[in-house]
């Protein structure tokens, strides 16, 4: 299941790397990492999205928390919230085909933010499922080019209280759970 | 006005640092130069691998933060070995290590090398400091994490011209920030009230004694409980020491190697209070089949490990100290007296197999030294020991009785731990009778030390165990590679001319009458001493745990005195 973590941090150098290597040194694969600042000043916000179970969630989060630099950690892959992609895509479009795409782009409410008489350049924001979606139907026109953010995310309303991470609780360790031996 | 050096070699003062063990080098001459300033003892190693451990024992020894300084490159990298073994084993040290100037970073200058990269994942935090300002509060801070919480090893990277910079310093705004998760020393969160009616309410409870007996200094409260409630105690081998081996509640050590009625009685438990250990694989076996019977208490300083490995129906983060004081006026008095008598059974049942009641062959057998050399030493000496066989043997026949007296590389089993971290623990408490206990192969990892020994003219007595193979990986060989011996005989020198060579005082035993009399001519040499004890080659540690079995499923030690099918 793929879990969301915001993680505040202190905005210092290595700090990305330090949050990146912990997930590398305990075996979880990061599907897409942001990192920008916040409100705050010397306070960065990740969003890292991670496919593990309760119990492996439960492990990031509590080995977060003793990197120095961490000051929060949420989990709020079960909080109602929001959360956009921002992908800018190129797609050769000539003659007949650049209205197709631009009726796509409409649909989709995404804009076009640069036009050359070879192609066009599509801003779109959404859920990472929409912008799936719209690359796949402009897949046939040829996408030239594309980038995306990965995930970024934040709880709806306005509970932002500190709360310390829980002892992982008992009935999360996965049933499967086999450590090798040495 | 200050240098950077002189800051960092005052904060080490203010912290209250009186030793360090180091080795000089280009990028940390500045340091160096000022430390001639400063009232610390400095301790010139033969090999930074020695400084670090040696700040490692003296941590483990005393309580007190070790610390260990390194020039850049080389001196830096060979810090990692004992950095990682101060990370797995939760023993507070300081790294301090010389960097190239800020401008020359990232150009591969002369002995430069990313080592605040290289040990991001085996520090509890590190640090790259690049002026003369930071120079205080990175020191200051480093000090206060490596000893906060779960302890651990922190460095500080200082690059030349921050050494070299001055500056002035505020020493009130140099005071370290630390998020209140950080803190401690109070009693931990949790179900204190579901863990007082598990005590309250189980048969046949055992106490899992770790490290962290010792770390939070909870020696007396472990005590009172299981007096209290009459709950045996079985101890992890760094957890050796928390609680003294001659008390009748102690029934030693759990694990691979542990005592044969110690890992039954875990399986037979119908309560288990996991306090400051850590569910190693080394002491579980098997998770699946791990313990099986028995409710589960977990106290542990740090959350990531409640519910890492086993499953646990009660998790309490904080500290053990604060913590089983909270507890104590609630636990019930009990008698239990059924569970002890089904306990003692079961010892009664291994002595038969023990090797010092085996009619002796006139073979001199490693547990035959340990043993000796606890009788003469009363139980009371300091000793530190390497990894492998020996260990393994130290911690069955040695018998602890005091708090920190056992110093050992237990989670990263780090051969050639033992001489450097025995000079550091002398160090520490130079009172203390001081034994390494090691291997003839570990030995032969960081003997040069032997110089630093004699150079500071410390009294410390040496028993190898020599028995001409890298004995455990040689059973491993046996018990499960078919005896195919693939590079484990190993030749020696001479090591009484070695160690004569170097100074001290030696000698060779190669007889069980013999041993005594070594001993006791090493305990009256005032200087570092060295006894070859020539062991039986081929001999075994029993019992044994097979990697990832179950607990209870031991090779035990085949006796002439009992016949069972398993034999």
């Amino acid at each position: 299941m793929v879990h969301t973590f915001v993680v505040y941090v202190d905005n210092k150098p290595g700090v990305l790397n330090r949050v990146a290597s912990l997930f590398r040194r305990r075996a979880f694969n990061i599907e897409s990492l942001t990192v920008g600042h916040t409100e705050q000043p010397g306070v960065s916000r990740m969003t890292v999205v991670v496919d593990t179970d309760a119990y492996g969630a439960r492990r990031l989060e509590a080995n977060l928390y003793k990197l120095v630099p961490v000051r929060r950690v949420d989990d709020i892959t079960a909080a109602p919230s929001i959360v956009r992609d921002l992908a800018l895509i190129k797609v050769a479009s000539t003659g007949e085909a650049r209205t197709h795409v631009m009726q796509l782009v409409d649909v989709y409410r995404a804009r076009v933010v640069d036009v050359s008489p070879e192609s066009l350049v599509i801003e779109a924001t959404g859920t990472e499922d929409k912008i799936d979606s719209l690359v796949e139907v402009l897949r046939p026109y040829g996408v030239m080019e594309m980038v995306r953010t990965g995930r970024i995310a934040m709880a709806r309303g306005t509970a932002r209280a500190l709360r310390p991470a829980e002892p992982l609780s008992g009935d999360l360790i996965a049933d499967d759970l086999s450590i090798g031996s040495v | 006005m200050r240098t950077g050096a002189q800051i960092m070699w005052e904060c080490l003062v203010r912290e209250g640092v009186t030793d360090v063990f180091g080795y000089p080098g280009g990028a940390i001459l500045p340091v160096y130069d000022a430390m001639l300033e400063f009232p610390i003892r400095h301790v010139l190693v033969r090999h930074e691998q020695g400084a670090t451990h040696m700040a490692d024992g003296y941590a483990r020894a005393s309580g007190r933060v070790g610390v260990a300084i390194a020039t850049s490159g080389p001196g830096a990298t060979n810090m990692v070995t004992g950095i990682a073994t101060a990370m797995m084993d939760s023993s507070p040290i300081v790294c301090i290590t010389g960097q190239v100037g800020s401008k020359l970073i990232g150009s591969d200058a002369f002995q430069e090398t990313d080592i605040t990269g290289i040990t991001l994942p085996i520090t509890k935090h590190n640090y790259l400091v690049t002026s003369a300002a930071d120079v205080a509060p990175a020191v200051r801070e480093a000090f206060a994490i490596a000893r906060s919480g779960r302890p651990g090893p922190v460095l500080v990277d200082i690059t030349k011209d921050a050494q070299q910079g001055s500056c002035e310093v505020d020493w009130a705004a140099a005071e370290p920030r630390l998020s209140e998760a950080q803190d401690e020393a109070l009693p931990g969160d949790g179900d204190h009230r579901e863990a007082l009616a598990l005590i309250n309410a189980a048969k046949r409870p055992l106490i899992l004694a770790g490290h962290g007996v010792m770390q939070s200094g909870a020696e007396r409260e472990i005590l009172a409980l299981a007096e209290r409630a009459q709950i045996p105690i079985a101890v992890t081998l760094l957890g050796i020491g928390g609680v003294p081996a001659s008390h009748p509640l102690n029934l030693g050590m759990m694990g691979m190697h542990g005592e044969a009625w110690v890992n039954t009685a875990i399986m037979d438990a119908d309560l288990l209070l996991a306090l400051g250990m850590r569910f190693d694989d080394r002491v579980t076996g098997n998770l699946k089949t791990y313990a099986l019977n028995a409710r589960k208490i977990h106290v542990d300083i740090d959350r990531a490990e409640l519910n890492k490995n086993v499953r646990v129906d009660v998790a309490i983060a904080g500290d053990l100290r604060a913590t089983v004081a909270e507890w104590l006026p609630h636990v019930e008095k009990g008698a239990r007296s059924a569970w002890l008598a089904q306990i003692d059974t079961l010892k009664g049942d291994a002595a038969v197999r023990d090797i010092q009641t085996l009619p002796d062959d006139g073979h001199l057998y490693a547990a035959h030294v340990i043993n000796d050399l606890w009788r003469v030493t009363g139980g009371h000496a300091l000793v530190v020991t390497d990894v492998g066989q020996h260990q393994m043997w130290e911690a069955q026949y040695y018998k602890h009785d005091s708090s920190r007296s056992l110093i050992t590389s237990g989670g990263l089993g780090t051969m050639g731990f033992a001489l450097p971290a025995a000079i550091g623990a002398k160090i520490a408490r130079p009172d203390a009778e001081v034994w390494v206990v090691a291997g003839d192969g570990g030995f032969q990892m960081t003997m040069a030390e032997l110089a630093t020994a004699m150079q500071e003219q410390l009294d410390i007595n040496v028993a190898i165990i020599n028995n001409g193979y890298l004995g455990m990986v040689r059973q491993w060989q046996e018990f499960f590679y078919d005896k195919r011996y693939a590079a484990t005989p190993l030749s020696g020198p001479d090591f009484v001319k070695l160690a004569e060579a170097f100074g001290a005082w030696a000698a060779a035993v190669t007889r069980r009458s013999e041993v005594v009399d070594a001993v006791n001519a090493a305990r009256r040499q005032p200087r570092t001493a060295v006894i070859d004890f020539r062991v039986e080659q081929e001999d075994t540690v029993y019992p044994m745990v097979p990697a990832g079995a179950d607990l209870h499923k031991m090779i035990r030690r085949p006796s002439p005195l009992v016949e069972t099918g398993a034999d």
